[in-house]
Formats: structure tokens, sequence, C-alpha cells
């Protein structure tokens, strides 16, 4: 099970570089998600996989009883999760609104910034 | 039964003595940060309140700042532990004597743009939410350095970062939406790079808690992959501080936002980069910093050399700083480059260097910040950042002239202001850890860094004002003149109080450097012995 996971979790890596890789912001963007996902997977992986029960606690007691899956990992997951989520809200939103101001969306051509004929600066006065 | 042994529980897991006052202090300055974040959030029709109550709030994180520095140079290093837990369950705050110096000159320069913003933001932008941000990216950086907990870490950078995209996109002029688009994009991809690190990190040791890593990484027997661990901390770690070959992102971005926002970015985001990389990889890691400090060498040794070429090729004022910032990172890095030598030398060469290298981390956060500030107030006076426009800003105000000089000097490292000090140790370092080369490139860079603040100085401070000298007639050239240096708005005054304040700072730094060295040092200890900040954190539990 984990080797299975830890392939698909390289596959996913691979697709995000791959996208991410990309002149194109919305291509990008997809790599955000994707390794966003990944990363997700790869800490929930990292907290050890198991078939045991999950990490809950009987109403009657104050300890587990048998052995249980570590919660921990899920708790920075859900972190993780809400973080990227609201980071790629954000990173759309500013996608669109610079491919609307620029007119495009290739990054190659968002030379507003730093201009190409800029020149030398004065070499003397 | 249960009851009985939820109470044991609580007396294995949990503190039971209450705290006293000033146990609390490390927690307070995130605590100012988003009480006054959110109170300027909510009041932000009333755009005129918001320096009012804003200035006093920056005011009251840097007296909290220092008076953590205060009692972590008397005391010792402080822990904080949220919720009662006992460590290593809990999240810990741990502030030692490096950290608090960090969050004291974070505190400092947030002071300074603070009052400058005041000045210099127009009203509509402050309705967008100038100060509410400026909280909360400050509220990132303080818990960065403040936190003792690497996941906790994480998430500082993160709300740093979310308060540094508010803040570069205010405005959203054409040239600031590009800037922004590869500052999130690059910045975004660097701190997942850390979050997968501490995933495997987490992985590995099954704790999160920096002091229990330390400890256990100290105690681990098979080192394998801590290697690589370790390489990928440095990735993100030098991604977040633009170092070279990863440093493009912010040439491209920081000369876009306002100057205020441009000082801000400048001063403190790349220097939370440099701050985690210490901490991560000289106090957790120090044997897998020391097989990498080849590799941190050479990329100490290229950063300096694209800072200083970079600056020399630029002819906007803005942005050659920006490539003085990654030459700063640069040097900075060359402390982290040292080869440590066997335990009980604790006057090796990497004390001297890490000394010099946190010392020149402190003036480079207080000096880039007074640099774009200045660049700000010389912009508004002869209206261009470009060194094709700019001049005369000797002859109509020379206390600010002489100001920028002082900077100059600082940047470049030259005596006697707080840049040549940390260089010295650099240097010595690095020649007693039998690295001429590097210690070379460290003075090369300061000699490129000196071109180039001459430049500035002579065509924008010396020069006429081009405009002027070509003007047709006298009378033309006493209008354009008039225009732009006789326009002394009630703001001019207010933007030069903080550009005093950072000034001041480097010449007393400059002048006596015996109180900060002692700090530096003293951090330095700390952190390449981390015991301290073990005890601190476990207080001698086992």
């Amino acid at each position: 099970m984990e080797l299975a996971l830890t392939f698909a979790t390289a596959v996913l890596y691979s697709i995000a570089f791959y996208l991410l890789m990309s002149k194109h912001i919305i291509r990008m963007l997809l790599g955000v998600v994707i390794l966003s996902n990944a990363v997700n997977l790869s800490i929930f992986i990292n907290g050890r996989l198991t078939t045991i029960a999950p990490p809950l606690i009987p109403s009657d007691l104050s300890v587990p009883v048998d052995p249980i899956s570590n919660p921990l990992p899920q708790a920075l997951v859900l972190t993780a999760i809400v973080i990227a989520f609201s980071f790629f809200a954000f990173l759309l939103v500013l996608s669109y609104r610079a491919y609307q101001d620029l007119n495009t969306d290739d990054t190659d051509e968002m030379r507003v910034a730093e201009p190409k004929e800029e020149g030398l600066p004065p070499l003397g006065y | 039964m249960a009851t009985e042994d939820l109470s044991l529980l609580k007396a294995e897991a949990m503190t039971q003595s209450t705290l006293a006052a000033v146990d609390h202090l490390p927690v307070m300055p995130l605590l100012i940060c988003f009480v006054f974040g959110s109170v300027l959030l909510m009041l932000r029709r009333r755009v005129d309140l918001h320096p009012v109550l804003a200035i006093p709030g920056l005011a009251l994180l840097l007296a909290t700042d220092i008076a953590i520095l205060w009692q972590v140079w008397t005391n010792g290093t402080m822990t904080l532990m949220l919720g009662g837990w006992l460590p290593p369950f809990g999240i810990a705050f741990t502030i030692d004597m490096m950290g608090a110096l960090f969050l004291t000159a974070a505190g400092f320069v947030a002071l300074a743009c603070g009052i400058y913003a005041a000045a210099s933001v127009d009203p509509v932008e402050r309705r967008f939410g100038f100060y509410p941000f400026l909280f909360m990216m400050i509220g990132g950086v303080s818990g960065a350095f403040i936190t003792g907990d690497i996941f906790n870490l994480y998430v500082w950078f993160e709300v740093m970062l979310i308060g540094s995209f508010g803040l570069i996109v205010l405005g959203s002029r054409h040239e600031q939406l590009d800037g922004a688009t590869k500052y999130c994009f690059l910045n975004l991809v660097g701190t997942t790079f850390f979050l997968i690190a501490t995933g495997y990190l987490y992985g590995l040791f099954g704790t999160l808690n920096m002091a229990d890593i330390a400890r256990k990484a100290a105690a681990m027997e098979d080192t394998g992959p801590l290697l690589t661990l370790v390489s990928l901390y440095f990735v993100s770690f030098a991604m977040k501080a633009a170092a070279f070959p990863l440093n493009s992102w912010l040439p491209a971005s920081y000369h876009t936002p306002r100057f205020v926002t441009s000082a801000l970015f400048a001063g403190l985001l790349t220097k939370v980069g440099i701050y985690a990389a210490i901490r991560v990889m000289l106090m957790i890691f120090p044997p897998e910093r020391a097989e990498l400090s080849v590799v941190i060498a050479w990329v100490a040794a290229l950063t300096m050399l694209i800072g200083g070429l970079g600056a020399l090729a630029q002819s906007d004022f803005r942005r050659l700083l920006n490539y003085m910032v990654i030459a700063g990172i640069g040097t900075i890095l060359v402390g982290l480059a040292l080869p440590q030598l066997p335990a009980g030398t604790d006057t090796g060469p990497i004390a001297i260097g890490m000394s010099g290298a946190i010392y020149y981390a402190i003036h480079s956060i207080i000096v880039m910040t007074a640099l774009y500030l200045a660049a700000g107030v010389a912009a508004h006076l002869t209206g261009s950042s470009s060194l094709h426009e700019m001049g005369g800003l000797w002859r109509h105000n020379p206390l600010f002239a002489g100001l920028v000089l002082v900077l100059f000097f600082a940047v470049s490292g030259l005596p006697p202001f707080s840049g040549f000090w940390p260089k010295l140790f650099l240097v010595r370092a690095t020649m007693s850890a039998d690295m001429p080369w590097l210690a070379a490139m460290v003075l090369f860079s300061g000699f490129l860094l000196t071109i180039a603040s001459a430049r500035v100085f002579a065509l924008g401070f010396w020069r006429s004002l081009p405009a002027a000298v070509d003007a047709p007639n006298d009378d033309e050239r006493a209008r354009i003149v008039g225009e732009r240096f006789s326009a002394a708005g009630p703001e001019k005054a207010a933007s030069l109080i903080p550009l005093l304040m950072l000034t001041a700072f480097v010449v007393i730094a400059g002048v006596w450097p015996e109180w900060l060295l002692q700090m530096t040092a003293s951090a330095t200890a700390g952190v390449l012995d981390p015991s301290g900040y073990i005890d601190s954190v476990f207080g001698g539990r086992p």
C-alpha cells in the first residue's frame, strides 16, 4: 500500500513540476494545485500507513486501548490543505487580473516590470 | 476510573503551575500584530484613523520586542508552551538570542516604515488596507522568529507570505501585477519545498519540536536520509532568501510596489529565509550542514558576485537596490559556509563567522530598509528613480544627501559604519578557515557595491538636475528647480524621521559595535551549542 501510494505521489510530483516549468500561467496554476496535493499525500505517507483503527477513544475511557493510527499527520495535512487552497484562490484571482491587464498569460511576454530596452546606466555626465 | 486516569495523564502531559506575567512575553508581539491588524481592518472606512492607531501599535510592538531582547539577554532563552502542554506535545514558542535580535530589528524597521507610510501612502491605498496587511505581515515575520516548532515555522512563513501578497498588489498598477505574479508563484513553490521537507522530517523523527529534533538528530545513528533532508531545506530557504541561482524573483518584483512596501520586503522577507536556514541547518543539523558547506560557499560566492554585477548594470535606483539586497544575502551565507572545527573549540572560524553573519543580517535589515525609503524620498523630490533623470539632491537637500551617503558607505561595507565590522569578521573567519577565495569574494563584492553606490551618488546627488541643465533659460531653470525641490509639503519632514532613526542605528552600530557584537556572539554560541535552547524547552526533563 505504501509503495503504491509512493509511486502515485511521485507521478503527481512529476506532473506538477512539468506543468510548473511551462510558460503559461494557467498551466502553472494547475501545477501548483497538483503540487500541493502531492505534498499532502507525502506528508500523509510519512505518518505511516496502517490498517489499524482510526484515532478515536471510546467515551468511557481516557486512553485508547488498542493501537490507533497517527492523527498528527492528518492535522498537518488539514492545515496544509487550508493554506494551499487559500493561496491557490489568491493566485487564481491575481493571474486573471494580470491576464486582463497585461493581455497575456505568457510569462516570457510579461516584461512590464523589467523592460527589455532599458539600456546602460549613464556612464558620465 | 476514567477520571483518575485523566488527572494522572494531565499531570504527565500538561504544566500544573501557573505562569508569571513575564512568561507571556513571547506571545505578545503576535497578539499586538493581530489585534491591531484586525481592529484596523474593522475600521477600513476610517482611513484617517489608520496612522494614528498604527504608529502607536508599532511603537508598542517595538517596546515589547526590546523587552523580550532584554529578558533573553539577562535570563537566557525563554520558552512558552502553548495550551499548557508539556514538550514535545504542544507548540513551543522559544526565543533565544538570535531570534530576539532578529525580532527587535524587525520591530524597528516596521515602526520606521509605519511612520514613513503615514506620509507617503495616499488615503485611497490606505483604504485598500496598507496598515492591516503591514500588521499581518509583521505578525508572520515575528512568529517565524519566535516559534520553536518547525511546522509552526512553516505556518508563519505562509502568514508572512499572504500579508506580503496583499502589500505587493496594493495599487494594482501594471508592473505591480507583473512583478506580483512572479513573486507569488516562486515564493509559493519555495514554501512548498519547506513543507515537503517538514513532512519527511516528521516521518523520520516523529516530532516537530525543534529542540526535540535537535536532541534526536544528535543521537541518531543512521544519518543517511538527513543529508537529503537538509539539502531540501537549503533549497527552500535559499529560494526564500533569494540566493543564486534561485534569486530571479527578487529583481523581478521588489521595485514594483510602493517604496515603503519594497523597503519592508527588502529588510525583512529575505532575512526570514536566512534566519530559518541558520536555525534549521546550523542548530538542528550541524554535521549535515558541515558536509554541505562547500555547496553553500559556492552559492554564497556566486550570490555576492551576481548581486554586485547586477547592481552595476542597473539604471534605476530601486532596481539597483534589488541587487544590493542579493549581494547582502550572499555575504550572510558566507557565515553559514564555514567548516566546523571539532567540538570543544568554541573560537573556531564558524563562531567568528556566524557572529559576523548575524551582525551583517541585522545591519542588512536596517540599511536596506533605509535605502529603499531613501529611494522613495529621492524619487519624490526629483520626480524619477531613473539615474538618467535624477540629480541636484546634494545642493537642494544636503541633510538628506548626507544621510544617503552614510547609508551607501554602510551598504558597501566601508568604515566607520555598521557594514564594516561584520565584513571584517567574515573575512577573518574565511581566512582562518583556509578559504581565501571566499574572503576575496566578500571584498570584491563590497568593491562592486562601492562602485554602484558611488555611481548613484554622483549621478543622482552631485550632478545638477538634468532637466534643469537642459532648460532654455535661467527663469525656466529656476522654475523647474523650484517646482521639484521647494514644494516641501508636511510629508517631507515625516519621511525624514524614519530615515534619521535608521541611519542613527547605522552610525551607532558602526562607531560603538561592542554591545551588538556581544549580543551576536552570544546568539552564535546559542546556535552552535543548542543545549541552552533544549534546556529552555524541556527544563531538564528527559
